[in-house]
């Protein structure tokens, strides 16, 4: 009977669809809606072995630069609504790629300004070019020369977020460190 | 066989491609107020089918003015007529339409076709039908007959169009006239596209497509070149491109903004917007020498300049009074006005082809939306009801505004007439679509 082989296919197929839909990895495949999130710690290596390690031990400055190291991941700079002003909450990002540049005066850095998709496109250029401007005199103020920075304002031109959503705004209000 | 039918498949594909819009236009508002039109189906007079219907170009352009809403083809009393000799006044007695258009396409050798048309006074017709005999040539408004080729077919029929819409209002049509607007699409390589077409949007055709942002296109006088921004070697440049000969060259590439380029009423100056001295100013362009002229100078943001139809002022945007709005600034004597006080924010002005009122964009609650202010009286109106509505340009005639909103999560190009009484959407098919300029008549 067709309907039968249907039936049967579908036993199959819903499993591995939950399974699929599922962002953690599962135990169980007969029961994938049952599972919970579990303990992502666990590497499910087939062997069932598992490895351990220590930190190394660092001194201050070795801290420090690693700390910094960890905080240049972080490149982009967040503003409020028809906003430019720095906000004290990215201080320490922009302590650390102030540092690295006053350190290597040969790096440059370009920042780009963008501004979200509210008001015109002309006006968010403007918009977007002050806020890297901003950034760049806040970086300037800590040591780094002005011929290691260099500025382009995509105003609304280049979103991260296309939702148009208050959120996909806050996102996409930005100025970006790029070296 | 497998070869005929390859081919058979090809030749599908090529006859059908031509057909498809890239913009189609949905009438979201207004239809109510408009004038009621018949249009006859023009007749065609050759052998086998006819290879356009021209009529049907009319039609949509009398719909999409706003102004007028045709008649739907079969209320029509008499279908198969071409002239006013045909025309048989008693028949249209219960007719609720203003005029009549008719019309008859004919081959006229290799490629090339008689198109006639008439266009009739129905009222005039219908008021002195009871009075006895008289020549049908009293109702004729227009008449007019024309040869094309085949490539001509949509552009006459916006011919057409323009004559009719000035007849029944007195104003120029703006039918044949263009559009360009930037395409994003973004993921693609090369997602940034400036399109022109039609201002139905029919006969789309990319000038530029660049892996980096394109902006604010704006047409020459002449209709003949676009001034445009484009980010192609990582900063802003201003370039001014041949649409027919896509010669193109680079105007400005200054330090910081070279943005919102504009073209004098002359056609031989841009004004646009310079960062070059720290925040953005006003300047004017010599196209040719290059020589500049600074217009703003003021520490807050000056951007979006605008020219008064006489070239003798501009307005522009600025932030001098702490949030965006109009200002208004002589060229000779630098002496700067302020045009906007009403909403939260006004910006993107432009002024309409006869001086008398300005469109922009205005914030308020919030919102962005188009809204148009009487100069003279300084009444304003807001004319939409979209959302995040930008980068408003006006018909070469005044009558109607196309601009950049958004829509199912989407930029899309939508226009409404100045009076805020008609509104359509223009849907894309793939990608952003934002900046929307609207060519000079051509």
């Amino acid at each position: 009977m067709d309907l039968n082989k249907l039936f049967k296919a579908m036993l199959v197929a819903l499993p591995i669809m939950a399974i699929s839909a599922c962002s953690s990895t599962s135990e169980s495949e007969t029961d994938a809606t049952s599972s919970t999130s579990g303990s992502g710690s666990e590497l499910s290596t087939g062997s069932g072995v598992e490895t351990g390690g220590v930190a190394p031990i660092l001194t201050p400055e070795e801290q420090q630069r690693l700390k910094y190291q960890e905080l240049r991941k972080e490149h982009i700079i967040y503003f409020d609504f028809d906003r430019s002003s720095v906000s004290m909450q990215f201080a320490e990002v922009l302590q650390a790629h102030g540092n690295y540049l006053v350190e290597h005066p040969n790096v440059r850095l370009m920042i780009e300004g963008h501004a979200d998709e509210r008001g015109t496109p002309e006006y968010n250029i403007a918009l977007g070019e002050r806020r890297a401007k901003a950034v760049a005199k806040y970086l300037q103020g800590m040591g780094v020369l002005p011929s290691q920075m260099s500025i382009v304002s995509y105003g609304e031109e280049k979103p991260l977020d296309m939702s148009r959503t208050d959120d996909g705004f806050a996102i996409n209000r930005r100025a970006v460190l790029v070296y | 066989m497998k070869t005929l039918g390859k081919w058979l498949v090809l030749g599908l594909v090529i006859l059908s491609s031509p057909v498809r819009a890239a913009l189609d236009i949905v009438i979201t508002e207004g239809i109510d107020a408009a004038r009621p039109i018949a249009v006859v189906p023009f007749v065609w007079q050759g052998q086998g089918p006819a290879p356009q219907q021209i009529s049907d170009v009319v039609m949509s352009d009398l719909t999409r003015s706003g102004t007028f809403k045709t008649l739907d083809e079969l209320s029509l009393p008499q279908r198969n007529i071409s002239t006013i000799s045909q025309f048989q006044a008693k028949d249209w007695a219960s007719i609720g339409a203003e005029a009549v258009v008719m019309g008859a396409i004919k081959p006229y050798g290799t490629d090339k076709y008689l198109v006639t048309f008439d266009l009739v006074d129905l009222v005039k017709a219908q008021m002195q039908s009871g009075t006895g005999p008289q020549s049908t040539q009293e109702f004729l408004i227009d008449s007019r007959e024309t040869v094309i080729s085949s490539a001509q077919f949509r552009q006459y029929g916006h011919r057409i169009s323009d004559i009719i819409y000035e007849k029944l209002t007195g104003i120029r049509g703006a039918f044949l006239t263009r559009i360009a607007y930037v395409v994003v699409k973004h993921g693609e390589k090369s997602p940034y596209q400036l399109m022109i077409s039609d201002y139905d949007g029919h006969n789309e055709q990319m000038l530029l497509r660049s892996p980096e942002p394109l902006m604010s296109p704006s047409w020459s006088p002449d209709g003949r070149q676009l001034a445009y921004v484009s980010f192609e070697n990582r900063k802003a440049e201003v370039f001014v491109q041949d649409i027919y000969t896509q010669s193109r060259s680079k105007v400005t590439s200054f330090d910081g903004i070279n943005g919102a380029p504009v073209f004098s009423p002359d056609g031989k100056k841009l004004a646009l917007t310079l960062s070059k001295d720290g925040q953005p100013e006003i300047y004017v362009v010599d196209i040719n020498t290059k020589a500049l002229k600074r217009v703003t100078n003021h520490y807050a943001i000056d951007t979006e300049a605008s020219w008064f139809p006489d070239g003798k002022s501009l307005i522009f945007t600025s932030e001098r009074g702490g949030r965006p709005q109009i200002y208004k600034v002589t060229l000779a004597s630098g002496k700067v006005q302020r045009m906007t006080f009403e909403g939260e924010w006004n910006l993107g002005g432009s002024i309409s082809p006869d001086g008398r009122s300005m469109i922009f964009v205005n914030r308020t609650n919030g919102k962005f939306n188009i809204a148009r202010m009487d100069l003279e009286t300084r009444f304003m109106q807001v004319l939409t009801s979209t959302r995040l509505d930008e980068s408003p340009s006006v018909a070469p005639n005044g009558t109607m505004v196309i601009y950049g909103t958004t829509y199912q999560g989407k930029q899309v190009l939508a226009a409404v007439s100045t009076d805020g009484r008609f509104k359509a959407r223009l849907p894309t098919g793939q990608g952003e679509v934002k900046s929307p300029s609207w060519s000079p008549f051509l």
